[in-house]
């Protein structure tokens, strides 16, 4: 038996460095499914899209449906929200977008009605509720006023009202999701 | 700090166990033997008072989950289960839902002493660090009960308050939805927050035990500030103080009860008596009282994520106040001009609340975006500008000499 005092000082560095590393990486590896496991899961996601009749719905009325859980507004614009929304310069606004991005056909304006502060769901569906300032939208948990287009015009929302995927499946029918 | 009776077990069994877990001697020394400045007065019971209701929040919530149910579907109507059906379920519901809000009242009165009396100065800057991260685990425990019964306060609360992480830029939007396991506000929310309700006072037990384990190393400041010196200044704990303590917690109980058995609805919202409902925000949101000054200073910044920074800053400043005021007397006593600001801003910080619980519109928005600036002008502007020019008044030699000049024995002690 032959004994060697001399210890190779880099290589000890190393594996101490390298054997560190790994075990560092493994408890990373090892904690991603104690925090993934709050994600949203199978059944949530297979949440299917909707199909909503838009038939009934008269001229400048609104109505609400739900999809994902969230309320989606729709709401069938007379030709004044039309001409209000088309009019403002968009490059004014705080998230600019034009009211003709924001549509497929301008006589129907279809979004999440989820208020893009801390979502609240803001006023306005209903015959009667404030429609704020911009006779759109209001929400009243800090004040955002909302456009006949749904883009934020005062108060502390930062972005429009969010346009979900949708199509339109007939003239009166849509699809979302 | 020796000079008080130190535990010599004269029980054989005892001393035989003391020998190989020295508990019972660890007990005696925090407990009965502590030695404690023998000037506190009775702002210095909260602390007692406070760990009184974190256990009965402890023991009223454990039973509460035996007949609660964290189903959407189940859980508004196993509240009223509970309240209506359960034997003494009222008494226990009551208790823990009053309980919250006095374990709050006792805990701003119990950090408005620590401000008055300079107890977040060295050596006691940890022990003060350890009371604001207390103080922030009790918020999560107290917003994430609320959201338990499930009524309409409860699912925009937790709507509300989740959406804060929105703010932060690329990340917001996926932390959002992993703290909702959804897409919005559901059965797997209240699920998880069931269970954090349940974790959180545990862990504010852990921190409670490091809180006092610091205090017990620097010993507690006093009402003149000065440190204790030699063995006069103190008595132990047991009895002067655990009857002091226990005498207060009596007196407070007397609040308590009058909230739990006359008015045991008075401090929380008539709105959360309606089951939740996604699709209608009711017309005015408001947080239960102990947020809203900070509800105010979010609402009062016309920016999403500047609110929400200001709101969190405001609770962060107080983790560095002790590096904040530079001056060398600790109790306000002795610093005339620092104590009239302390009193604006205890009245700031109480008109911060009653804008927290106002509309926010017209008048209550420009008071809001004032009271706000203020709180932050008074830690970062005033405490180290008057810290540094005032000169503190003459403060005693000794905490025993403070004592007897009350009594008018000065001249006897000194001799
Ligand atoms: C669950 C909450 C809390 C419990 C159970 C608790 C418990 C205690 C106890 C038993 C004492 C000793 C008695 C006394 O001086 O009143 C104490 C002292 C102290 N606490 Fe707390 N506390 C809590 C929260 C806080 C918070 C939120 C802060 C500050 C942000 C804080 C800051 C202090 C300081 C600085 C002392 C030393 C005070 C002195 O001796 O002058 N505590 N605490
Ligand atoms: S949530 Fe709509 S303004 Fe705050």
């Amino acid at each position: 038996m032959t004994t060697n005092d001399a210890v190779d000082e880099k290589r000890r560095d190393f594996l101490y460095i390298a054997t560190g590393a790994v075990a560092a990486v493994g408890a990373g590896l090892a904690c991603w499914p104690l925090i993934d496991q709050m994600n949203p899961d199978a059944t949530v996601k297979a949440l299917a899209s909707i199909e909503v009749d838009l038939s009934p719905v008269e001229l400048g009325q609104s109505i609400t449906v739900v999809w994902r859980g969230k309320p989606v507004f729709v709401r069938h614009r007379t030709e004044e929200d039309i001409k209000a929304a088309e009019a403002v310069d968009v490059a004014t606004l705080r998230d600019p977008q034009s009211d003709k991005d924001r549509v497929q056909k301008p006589e129907w304006l279809v979004m999440v009605g989820i208020c893009t502060h801390l979502g609240c769901i803001p006023k306005g569906q209903k015959v009667g509720d404030d429609r704020g300032d911009y006779n759109g939208w209001f929400c009243p948990c800090h004040g955002s006023h909302y456009d006949t287009a749904g883009r934020i015009r005062k108060g502390p929302a930062p972005l429009n009202l969010v346009v979900p995927p949708y199509e339109f499946l007939t003239d009166e029918k849509i699809k979302i999701g | 700090m020796s000079g008080h009776a130190s535990f010599e077990p004269t029980n054989k069994i005892v001393k035989w166990f003391e020998d190989r877990l020295p508990v019972l001697g660890l007990a005696h020394a925090s407990f009965v033997a502590f030695p404690t400045p023998r000037n506190l007065n009775y702002w210095w019971t909260f602390g007692g008072i406070l760990f009184f209701f974190l256990l009965v929040q402890i023991i009223t919530g454990i039973i509460l989950a035996m007949h609660y149910v964290p189903h959407e579907a189940l859980a508004f109507d196993s509240t009223e289960h509970i309240l209506r059906d359960v034997n003494y379920g009222w008494l226990l519901r009551y208790l823990h839902s009053n309980g919250a809000s006095m374990f709050f009242l006792a805990v701003y009165i119990h950090i408005f002493r620590g401000l008055y009396y300079g107890s977040f100065k060295g050596p006691r800057e940890i022990l003060w660090i350890i009371g604001v991260v207390i103080y922030v685990l009790m918020m999560a425990a107290g917003f994430l009960g609320y959201v338990l019964p499930w009524g309409q306060m409860s699912f925009w609360a937790a709507t509300v308050i989740t959406n804060l992480f929105s703010a932060f830029p690329i990340v917001g939007e996926p932390i959002v939805q992993w703290l909702w396991g959804g897409f919005s506000v559901g059965q797997p929310t209240l699920n998880r927050f069931f269970s954090f309700h349940y974790l959180v006072p545990l862990l504010l037990y852990v921190f409670v035990i490091l809180h006092v384990w610091a205090l017990h190393v620097v010993g507690n400041n006093n009402p003149t500030g000065v440190s204790v010196k030699k063995d006069q200044d103190t008595l132990p704990f047991h009895p002067y103080y655990t009857i002091k303590d226990s005498y207060a917690i009596v007196a407070f109980l007397l609040i308590y009860f009058w909230f739990v058995f006359f008015n045991p609805n008075q401090l929380g919202h008539p709105d959360n008596y309606i089951p939740a409902d996604a699709l209608v925000t009711p017309p005015h949101i408001v947080p239960e009282w102990y947020f809203l000054p900070f509800y105010a200073i979010l609402r009062a910044v016309p920016d999403k994520l500047g609110g929400v920074l200001l709101m969190f800053g405001a609770l962060a400043v107080l983790a560095v106040l002790p590096w904040l005021d530079r001056s060398k007397a600790r109790s306000l006593t002795y610093r005339p001009l620092m104590k009239g600001f302390f009193w604006i801003f205890a009245v700031d910080a109480v008109l911060l609340g009653w804008l927290g619980s106002q509309p926010a519109e017209g008048i209550f928005v420009t008071l809001s975006r004032l009271a706000t600036a203020y709180y932050f002008a008074h830690f970062l502007i005033i405490l180290p500008l008057v810290s540094k020019f005032e000169v503190p008044r003459p403060r005693p030699a000794s905490i025993m000499d403070a004592v007897l000049e009350k009594s008018g024995d000065a001249d006897e002690a000194k001799s």
